[in-house]
């Protein structure tokens, strides 16, 4: 095979890799700042690498934010169970079980995915203060719950829809009902569907930061609202907040690079229509 | 036949409960959050039991837009309007330009992809606080083109406080005309490269005139406000801008992806063969294909970049006015200064903004999913 090096290859290459370049940088500066110790930190040679490994770096910052990465974990799987579970069955209804006006209902449902969170903020706060639910995980779950709904359920519908309705037919006829069609047919084929839309939820939810803040008190703060108070405090030297972000982008990066596929097909869900 | 009605009842039934929570937790509170932006409720007792709140009408509004200590609130909007504007058109452009880059398929797609799209995973908290540490002046960003043999970046990313395209807000009417008439011109252009239709030359002529009597005669237009008020885009955004693009540049990559990849090759080969270039083909065979993909970007983006809170919160604290926004004024009106009304009456305003994109959105959407 003959190797054919055209101007255009040249700067095809050379512009993606001056791109990638790019995008690693900001990767590699948390890197190398989180790497060195506290004294060797200056802003002049914040890209040199560090002189010597500092991997304690990522222990301090983790025994700092071990309570909030815990809070996560309980709020990220227990939201995400839930909200996952009831999509799958707003979605079954909406593809498979549509009635007069249910099409209307899934686009009022859809706004709710579309509206900046700062208008339902003050009247959650008080709800879940009537409801002695405020400041701690189970508001929280509650809100996440709730506001996953609308795109949970257009996943869901959208995935089902690729399940040809003769199959529900056929299972109509042999006198199967609403949930054992359910239980029998579609939600063994949902696994992908599952799994599209629990890894966009687990993101979601682990990301969120708004309600966190809003909504919880210190002991139940969730990760991305421990991270920004490690990185407030004035006194902290880089390393720690850089450990930090490390530490708590590990799930989610975690996720897409070995499951990246299904995390693409999460974001498409959220934004191109079938 | 029986049996069937019974299951579709079972159906309704097991959609209700996800029916009562958005009907209350999204149409409920919206509702609510507009009651509330009509009374007086703040200061010290708001946090009581059973605040004491006052219908006042719209006091707030008129406060925010044209009182005297609204001014604060009339910078962050202008600024969230430039933010988002330099968003769209930032993470759109780059992002369909990585993605036109790896449509001619290079090796190593994958990868590249993902260095592309995996900023995308992260929180926005981590992204702020590397990117804080990226833009302190005298390091990071501006030490890097020193590498390279070139002078080092003077610039003051997060505490510039100089503001470029500044305009007065007593003006706000005629400023708004000019920028309507712009649109109508632009949107008479593009028609008029497509079809030499009428419609495409009646939009320019309306804009024109539009333009022009508001440029001569603005001053008949009322006074938005009583005193001068200079606001303009706040170059400290700058940074955030770029935060916010290396973030999701690589989504809308990820969009245009899928896009062009779902055209068909033959389609390609068909354009190919009439003679079209490589960029003939992208500018009059795929992104007019694509316009759903770049419609559904724009929601996006407008939607995350009109409720940013996270991104600034963690790069310059919230309280560096020179980064503000409505949605971080918000917080701080509600949770910090507990005035209660007021970051209701902001919420609204940021709703109504995204209300007049999204609804029609939704809207056109149900339509073709009707027909």
């Amino acid at each position: 095979m003959i190797k054919r090096f055209s101007m255009g290859t040249l700067l095809l290459y050379g512009t993606l890799g001056l791109l990638v370049i790019a995008y690693l940088l900001p990767a590699y500066l948390a890197f190398v700042t989180a790497l060195k110790l506290p004294g060797e930190i200056t802003l002049p040679r914040s890209w040199d690498l560090p002189a010597e490994m500092n991997w304690k770096s990522f222990s301090q910052a983790f025994s700092l934010l071990r309570p909030n990465i815990v809070n996560s974990i309980i709020l990220a799987i227990s939201a995400t169970f839930l909200s996952t579970l009831l999509g799958s069955l707003n979605g079954y209804v909406f593809s498979k079980w549509k009635f007069r006006g249910s099409e209307i209902i899934f686009t009022l449902f859809l706004f709710g995915m579309f509206i900046p969170y700062q208008v339902i903020l003050i009247p959650l706060f008080q709800t879940l203060r009537a409801m002695n639910l405020y400041g701690g995980l189970p508001g929280l779950i509650l809100a996440h719950v709730v506001y996953g709904l609308p795109i949970t359920s257009l996943i869901f519908r959208n995935f089902y829809a690729q399940i040809p309705s003769a199959l529900i037919e056929s299972a109509m006829l042999d006198r199967a009902g609403f949930f054992s069609i359910y239980t029998r047919i579609v939600f063994p084929l949902s696994i992908p569907g599952f799994v599209v839309t629990s890894l966009w939820q687990f993101t979601q939810i682990w990301n969120e930061f708004l309600w966190g803040i809003c909504l919880t008190r210190y002991q139940s703060n969730p990760i991305t609202v421990g991270l920004a108070q490690l990185a407030g405090g004035q006194a902290v030297s880089w390393n720690l907040p850089m450990a930090g972000s490390i530490l708590a982008a590990i799930p989610v990066l975690l996720i897409y690079v070995f499951l990246g596929r299904y995390f693409i097909k999460g974001l498409l869900a959220g934004s191109v229509k079938e | 036949m029986r049996n069937i009605s019974r299951d579709h009842i079972k159906a309704i039934l097991t959609l209700l409960p996800s029916i009562i929570l958005i009907g209350v937790f999204v149409y409920g509170f919206i509702c609510n959050t507009f009651w509330t932006s009509m009374t007086d409720w703040g200061g010290s007792g708001a946090l009581a039991e059973n605040p004491e709140k006052n219908y006042i009408g719209l006091s707030n509004y008129r406060d925010l837009f044209t009182g005297f200590l609204g001014g604060g609130f009339r910078q962050d909007l202008v600024n969230a309007v430039f933010y988002s504007v330099s968003l769209l058109c930032g993470a759109i452009g780059l992002g369909l330009f990585i993605a036109i880059l790896l449509d001619c398929k290079p090796r190593g797609e994958g990868f590249f992809r993902t260095a592309f799209l995996y900023p995308m995973s992260l929180s926005f908290i981590v992204t702020g606080t590397i990117w804080r540490w990226m833009l302190a002046p005298n390091g990071g960003v501006n030490i890097l083109p020193s590498y390279v043999g070139m002078e080092k970046l003077p610039l003051k990313w997060l505490t510039s406080t100089r503001t470029i395209l500044e305009f007065n807000w007593q003006n706000l009417w005629q400023v708004l005309l000019c920028v309507i008439a712009f649109f109508m011109i632009m949107a008479g252009l593009w028609k008029l490269k497509d079809e030499t239709s009428r419609a495409g030359k009646r939009w320019i002529v309306i804009g024109v005139m539009t333009g022009t009597l508001a440029w001569l005669f603005g001053d008949i237009l009322p006074k938005a406000l009583f005193m001068e008020e200079l606001h303009g885009f706040n170059l400290a955004t700058l940074g955030i801008v770029m935060a916010t693009i290396w973030q999701y540049s690589g989504y809308t990559m990820a969009l245009y992806l899928a896009g062009f990849t779902g055209i068909s090759q033959d389609m390609r080969d068909a354009a190919m063969l009439d003679g079209a270039s490589s960029a003939g083909y992208y500018r009059f065979v795929a992104l007019p294909m694509l316009r759903p993909i770049t419609l559904s970007a724009i929601i996006i983006l407008s939607h995350i970049s009109l409720k940013m809170f996270d991104l600034i919160f963690a790069m310059t604290g919230p309280d560096n006015a020179e980064t503000g926004h409505p949605a971080l004024t918000m917080y701080l009106t509600t949770f910090r200064a507990n005035d209660f009304a007021k970051g209701a009456a902001i919420a609204i305003v940021l709703f109504m903004i995204a209300a007049t994109f999204i609804i029609p959105y939704l809207i056109s959407s149900y339509r073709k999913g009707n027909d």
